[in-house]
């Protein structure tokens, strides 16, 4: 196996019933040599079932899936060159650290004294040097994760697959592996599919991210892309927060909708189709007087006021009614916030949305 | 304050509870049964002496204890039908446990494999036997080994045999008594420790390049082991000490202990003799267990 002009994985028109469930609908998805891939979606949208197939632990009813060209569809899961780090671990509980991470090795006719070199490298790798004759049970979650890792990584498998590997781990310490395991990535070569419901840690790790919604593929793009130009309200929805304005086109530039004539730049839709514009919270500038200068700007009161301390968020009650969210980053020690009542102006540059047809 | 000193002394008193009933049930009438296998026999009642008065007090005590022997003990050792039985005991033990092992772990593993909603009413159907006396049952076996019985009669009609085959008083019948009464005790604790096994635990040996059938030995099996350790346990010491079983099924050439203990105490009224049987198959049977707790201790206390 090599580098060839296949794509390393490729999924065609997939789909998995289970009974009269479709978790996987007519998926049709390449995976690139040496990304780092992240499938994310909320639960329940066919993202695990997805990796599942790829392991080999589900078939699929329909469709191909192929490995650098070749069918695996049916291949059973011992036999395709590809790892698994499993959401809880999976480490064999009998075990110690050293026989965990060597047991894909013991399969393969690999001497004892290769194996041994080969574990200490990959717990090396890992930073858990000294940890081998460690019980599984005398280990943190994060050292687990580890050993999760290294058990996967240790064969050299062409994809390394991780369904939600960093979900039992607190907040802190999920944020210093996802970049732990960027660099592994990076050091090693092996393409990663990392499956997660967080779109936080999707966003930080993958280089492309493919947006599932029941058993379907939203979108599948580069974080930015997804952030700044989702496919879909629906998307725009589930990665991150957004406002949506319904409205229409009266004009090239000039978008008719409930609170008032806004203008927008650089968006192409059809006049009179109905059309959503979509602002992320941060492209919004809130202030007490009405902002000067060419920018679109609707007034409201505050509704509710949060303050995370590196940002506050706001959600201002429009004159339709509506609630539109703003955050302003705390860049400035002891910067007066705004209070619940309180009359604001709400103010945007008219390339600061992004117009969605669907 | 004095609620507090309260409640502990009623905590004490509830860990207190236990003791006090191995003390009431196992202790006291263990000590009875060792002093009675240090008397002698005698035509009298009981048939048995010295007999401790307690009236007398202290020199009572005194002559009592000037009275006991180790002669019950030494006669165990002067004959041979004594070891004979105790050998045979643990011939019967060892194999029904290893043929409860072979019968009782695909029962258990598949068992353990079926869709959950199945699973407590396949537990129940093992456990169903006991809804039955556990004598008639035996009977039962007696019915169908018998000359003209079930058994014959299918083969037979099979054409496996010509002619019927003595089945009854044979070590044949006993293992088919013993492996079938004593099924639910290998298969319980192995199905309860199958059943905790983490599935993902066999996909991850999968994914790591392990065929089902190694996934089985490697995984599956040593993870099963507490419980292959505590049905072999459950099944070996009162197979050890069976009596009903090789009475109504078996032959009369070799006797188990059981049966050696009860001919002691019904027919020869040779009560010190058969307390000192008791004690010995006690003793015997502490062997296994002790040999179970190390193995535990070790894998616990497996690689700092």
């Amino acid at each position: 196996m090599g580098e060839g002009t296949a794509p390393l994985v490729r999924f065609e028109a997939v789909t998995k019933r289970f009974g009269a469930v479709t978790a996987v609908d007519r998926l049709s998805l390449d995976i690139a040599w040496g990304e780092f891939f992240a499938l994310l979606g909320p639960s329940g949208c066919g993202k695990t079932t997805l990796l599942r197939m790829l392991a080999g632990f589900e078939t699929p009813s329909e469709g191909r899936i192929l490995l650098d060209g070749e069918d695996i569809s049916g291949m059973p899961p011992h036999l395709r060159p590809v790892n698994m780090m499993f959401q809880n671990y999976a480490l064999f509980p009998h075990l110690n650290v050293e026989k965990n991470v060597g047991f894909g090795l013991r399969q393969e006719k690999v001497s004892r004294r290769e194996i041994a070199a080969r574990v200490a490298a990959m717990l090396a790798l890992v930073k858990l040097e000294g940890y081998g004759r460690r019980r599984i049970d005398q280990l943190s979650g994060g050292q687990k994760q580890r050993v999760a890792l290294a058990r996967a990584l240790i064969k050299k498998p062409s994809v390394l697959l991780l369904d939600e590997p960093l979900a039992a781990l607190d907040k802190k310490l999920r944020a210093e592996t996802q970049f732990e395991l960027m660099e592994l990535q990076r050091k090693l070569g092996t393409s990663f599919v990392i499956v997660t419901h967080d779109q936080n840690e999707a966003m930080t790790v993958a280089g492309r991210i493919a947006v599932m919604d029941r058993g379907r593929l939203a979108q599948v793009a580069s974080p930015a892309e997804v952030y700044e130009r989702p496919a879909s309200r629906w998307v725009a929805d589930f990665i991150g927060d957004v406002t949506l304005i319904e409205g229409r086109f009266s004009a090239p530039g000039v978008m008719q909708t409930m609170i008032g004539q806004l203008r927008v730049a650089g968006e192409r839709a059809a006049l009179g189709e109905t059309v959503w514009l979509a602002l992320r919270p941060e492209k919004i500038v809130i202030s007490a007087e009405r902002p000067a200068g060419d920018v679109n700007a609707v007034a409201g009161t505050v509704h509710e006021a949060g303050y995370r301390g590196d940002m506050s968020v706001y959600k201002v009650r429009l004159g339709d009614r509506s609630l539109m969210q703003a955050a302003v980053a705390n860049t400035g020690r002891g910067r007066r916030g705004f209070s619940a009542g309180e009359v604001v102006w709400l103010s945007w540059p008219a390339d600061a949305g992004m117009v969605l047809t669907q | 304050m004095s609620a507090k000193v309260k409640r502990v002394g009623g905590g004490r008193l509830t860990v207190l509870i236990p003791y006090l009933w191995l003390a009431a049930f196992f202790l006291v009438p263990f000590v009875i049964v060792v002093k009675i296998s240090l008397s002698e026999t005698a035509m009298a009642l009981p048939p048995y002496t010295p007999v401790l008065d307690v009236l007398a007090g202290w020199d009572g005590v005194k002559q009592f204890a000037a009275q006991l022997s180790l002669d019950s003990y030494r006669l165990l050792g002067s004959d041979e039908l004594y070891l004979n039985s105790y050998l045979k005991s643990l011939e019967v033990a060892g194999v029904s446990t290893a043929l409860l092992m072979l019968i009782g772990y695909p029962l258990a593993y598949g068992i353990a494999r079926c869709p959950r909603g199945l699973q407590p009413l396949l537990v129940m159907l093992v456990v169903l036997p006991f809804w039955t006396s556990f004598l008639i049952r035996v009977y039962a076996w007696i019915n169908i080994l018998q000359r003209d019985g079930l058994l014959n009669d299918v083969l037979m009609r099979l054409h496996l045999i010509d002619a019927p085959v003595a089945w009854l008083a044979s070590d044949t019948a006993i293992y088919i008594g013993v492996v079938y009464s004593y099924l639910p005790f290998m298969v319980l604790p192995l199905y309860a420790s199958l059943e905790k096994i983490d599935p993902s635990l066999i996909e991850a040996a999968a994914d790591l390049g392990c065929p089902r059938w190694k996934s089985f030995w490697r995984v599956t099996f040593p993870l099963s082991w507490p419980g292959l350790a505590a049905g072999a346990l459950l099944c070996f010491i009162p197979i050890t000490g069976e009596f009903v079983i090789p009475d109504l099924l078996g032959g009369s050439r070799s006797l188990m202990i059981g049966q050696t203990l009860w001919t002691e105490f019904f027919s020869n009224r040779d009560w010190p003799a058969a307390s000192a049987i008791a004690v010995a198959l006690l003793a015997l049977l502490l062997i296994p267990i002790l040999v179970y707790e190390r193995l535990q201790k070790c894998a616990i206390g497996e690689a700092p």
